[in-house]
């Protein structure tokens, strides 16, 4: 049954991709509709989402000690020691993570129809979406380390394929590269990891793992291993990590990768694949809790990066940006959660994230779709009333990031700080980073709130729709196309100019995941988690919490409640909500970043982090290759093959002076060579 | 009873005729005559076959000499027939002017 869940996407895939194949591209397929592979699409996935209802269903069924449901397809690779089977186990961890991708999922695709409607190739763009189902299913759902690695490079190869998805935009193109590289680095480390780990145990299965390692790592010794080996691969495992889940420091390509189509970015660079890490980090938790100088590399890089991340969101002009950074940040969060040992915490902000952060980068979708493509936040405004629907949503996502109870954001960052203050590998540093963080979370996605919707429009809706009209007449077809632009052919809903709310398929969606943000919460309220309870077969409740009393966390969750509170306010004084205000407001909160210059200057330029790394990585490396190229391939080996050649060539000339052409002259050769031989056997011999 | 040939003249005999052939083959442009010197050469194989079927009393010698005999017959009617074709396209039977394939 559980082969089911990751082959819906797949058949999916096939349908989409060979129709899209075969009959579409060939034809060069102008107007498409996104409807028919829309609906394949999202029927495929949801499909995988009842599989995986009745999954969780019958775990919950089963006693709490051997809550486990395992499929082995076939064997797939035996060599020597190394046995991997095509097998998929679905515990209650990643029955989670399953629920999460296959619902969210299925929104997102939903959401897709409308969003993609006027493109020009919403076969292709389907058939990578529903590719990218199955590679993450196959990720949380792979029994061994070589799955999970099958899928986290199909995630990591339909997210480049879906970030460049309008490649004949060079800019996008390149994010998609970038995206690549960086993740490959990552690989890299993972890699090296998992043959550390086949090393060492001698398995890559991960009950066979926890087994081989015993209860808090008593048969260790049994294996030849120690502390060293179990930190090193810890570590390696991390790189991946920080590839995948954009930390610090490869998060660079996130940011880039908004370059694709919204829903790609909320189901892609928000809610799912990113968040394969944190999946990675608490599948193996029995190995990093026996570390504590991995859980303490996995905390201090989690928290900095939330930090970091969230100072560069601060500033952020583009609507996507903002949320990109902001992804980054919550990333962060959960790594510092996992870090502190905390990684239920880290995975039940994995799964109210993956709520409110879909919500939010569909409802900027919404925006950018209703704005015609407009993704600059300084020229929205006021779209409150022009977009009701997005509106109160998109509200709900923000209400729940900023960490306001009692939607789902507050339970789950409440819990992370908590933990990371009072859990034995936590500190009052990690806190405070984590808390200052919150802090810029509200204000910052305030910010953003209030300039979308709030305060007057900033455009001119007239101008807009003129604009927009033009872009009808002269749009080429392969021509730059931003967002949905492939060609706009507008339908019925479309036709009047100016900012409209978005269609059905595309609000469905953000008032599903607005109910989610408000009451996700409720799964993981201290004390009577529930999720804890259920998470306990695979993750050990750890009872240093439970040390310093109540007390201090009614006080912490105070201070954390207060923070978020301070930072929406301040965010509601420089970008008031009330028309009347709005230009005086903004020209203060100018004023205030200009009192700052240099500060200002860095945000601005977030850091400059590409900048250092072009100068440091890129620059060099393109130098030494273009140094290999010209020095060694071209003037040394292009010289040595040529050589042969031209040896060769001056030998054949040489030679065929031979070849008269004349009969009597190689009958003359044929004597010669007879009386030689002759001679040879009758004198030479004897 | 006539006096019987001593075996090393009839075989220098046959050594003479076959360097006439082969000086025949190497300096002759026309190519009948060098069909020509050819079985001359042949016969005077033949010959020395018989010349030593006599001296060794084996009829080995005398064997191959038929069958050399029928193949060169064929082989006459094939290298006539060559050179029928050649007259025909290129009007020539020299093969100073038959070097097709040098180039």
């Amino acid at each position: 049954m559980l082969a089911l869940i990751p082959l819906f996407p797949l058949v999916g895939f096939l349908i989409n991709g060979c129709w899209y194949a075969l009959f579409q591209a060939p034809r060069g397929c102008k107007k498409a509709g996104a409807t028919v592979p829309g609906v394949i699409a999202t029927l495929a996935i949801a499909a995988s989402f009842v599989v995986a209802l009745f999954g969780f269903i019958q775990l919950h069924a089963m006693g709490s000690e051997h809550r486990v449901i395992e499929q082995v397809l076939y064997n797939w690779i035996t060599a020597g020691d190394l046995h991997v089977d095509m097998a998929f186990r679905l515990d209650p961890l990643n029955s989670l993570f399953t629920l999460v991708i296959t619902g969210v999922g299925t929104l997102i695709h939903l959401y897709s129809i409308g969003y993609m409607g006027h493109d020009a190739t919403p076969g292709k763009f389907f058939c990578y979406l529903n590719l990218f189902c199955f590679a993450m299913l196959m990720l949380v759902l792979g029994a061994s380390m070589p799955i999970l690695f099958l899928g986290w490079e199909g995630v990591g190869l339909c997210s480049y394929l879906l970030i460049g998805y309008w490649y004949t935009d060079i800019e996008k193109a390149k994010a998609g590269k970038k995206a690549f590289v960086v993740n490959r680095i990552g690989d890299f480390g993972f890699l090296l990891g998992m043959f550390l780990i086949f090393n060492t145990f001698h398995t890559l299965d991960f009950e066979a793992l926890r087994t081989a390692v015993g209860t808090g790592g008593d048969l260790l010794a049994a294996h030849g291993a120690d502390l060293g080996t179990v930190t090193a691969i810890c570590l390696l495992l991390f790189i991946g990590c920080m590839g995948k889940s954009a930390q610090i420091p490869l998060y660079v390509w996130l940011p880039d990768a908004m370059a694709g189509p919204t829903p790609v970015s909320a189901l892609i660079h928000a809610a799912t694949m990113v968040t394969s890490g944190i999946y990675m980090v608490s599948r193996l938790n029995f190995l990093y809790s026996l570390s504590p100088t991995a859980l303490h590399v996995v905390a201090s890089v989690g928290a900095f990066t939330a930090f970091f991340a969230a100072t560069i969101a601060l500033v952020q002009k583009d609507i996507k940006k903002v949320l990109a950074y902001s992804t980054v940040s919550q990333l962060g969060y959960m790594f510092l959660a996992c870090g502190v040992g905390a990684y239920t915490a880290g995975v039940f902000h994995v799964i109210t994230h993956a709520f409110f952060k879909a919500l939010l980068f569909l409802g900027a979708g919404s925006v950018i779709h209703g704005m015609h493509e407009e993704q600059d936040i300084m020229k929205m405004g006021g779209l409150k009333s022009k977009m009701p629907w997005t509106f109160i949503t998109f509200a709900a996502g923000w209400l729940a990031i900023c960490g306001i109870p009692p939607f789902a954001g507050f339970f789950s960052k409440d819990e992370i700080l908590w933990q990371s203050f009072s859990s034995p590998n936590g500190s009052v540093v990690l806190w405070g980073l984590g808390a200052l963080t919150a802090v810029m979370t509200a204000f910052y996605m305030t910010r953003l709130f209030s300039l979308t919707f709030l305060g007057k429009p900033r455009f001119d809706e007239k101008k807009l729709g003129s604009h927009h009209d033009n872009v009808v007449v002269h749009a080429p077809v392969h021509g730059h196309d931003h967002g949905h632009g492939h060609g706009h052919a507008h339908g019925d809903s479309h036709a009047k100019s100016g900012v409209h709310e978005s269609p059905m398929t595309m609000v469905l969606p953000l008032q599903i995941l607005a109910v989610a943000s408000v009451i996700g919460g409720f799964m993981g309220m201290p004390h009577m988690s529930w999720l804890e309870q259920w998470l306990e077969p695979v993750i050990p409740v750890h009872e240093g919490a439970v040390a310093l009393g109540g007390s201090m966390e009614w006080v912490l969750m105070g201070v954390s409640v207060a923070g978020a509170v301070i930072g929406v306010m301040v965010a509601f004084k420089f970008f008031a909500p009330s028309p009347e205000k709005s230009e005086a407001s903004l020209q203060a909160a100018l004023g205030v970043r200009n009192r700052w210059p240099v500060l200002n200057r860095m945000l601005d330029h977030k850091w400059y982090v590409d900048e250092i790394y072009e100068a440091v990585f890129v620059r060099p490396i393109q130098a030494l290759s273009q140094g290999l190229w010209k020095q060694v391939d071209v003037a040394v080996i292009d010289r040595f093959v040529l050589g042969f050649g031209r040896v060769s060539a001056w030998t054949g000339q040489t030679i065929r002076v031979m070849q008269t052409g004349s009969i009597q002259v190689y009958a003359l050769m044929l004597a010669i060579g007879v009386l030689a031989t002759v001679g040879y056997l009758i004198y030479g011999l004897a | 009873m006539p006096q019987q040939i001593d075996t090393w003249v009839v075989l220098a005999f046959c050594s003479a005729i076959f360097m006439i052939g082969l000086a025949g083959v190497l300096i002759r442009r026309n190519i009948l005559v060098i069909l020509m010197s050819v079985e001359l050469m042949l016969n005077a194989v033949n010959l020395t076959f018989v010349t030593f079927s006599k001296a060794l009393h084996h009829m080995g010698g005398q064997m191959s000499v038929f069958f050399i005999i029928t193949v060169a017959a064929a082989e006459s009617a094939v290298g006539l027939g060559l050179v029928i074709a050649m007259f025909r396209t290129l009007r020539s039977v020299d093969t100073d002017e038959i070097q097709l394939l040098r180039e």
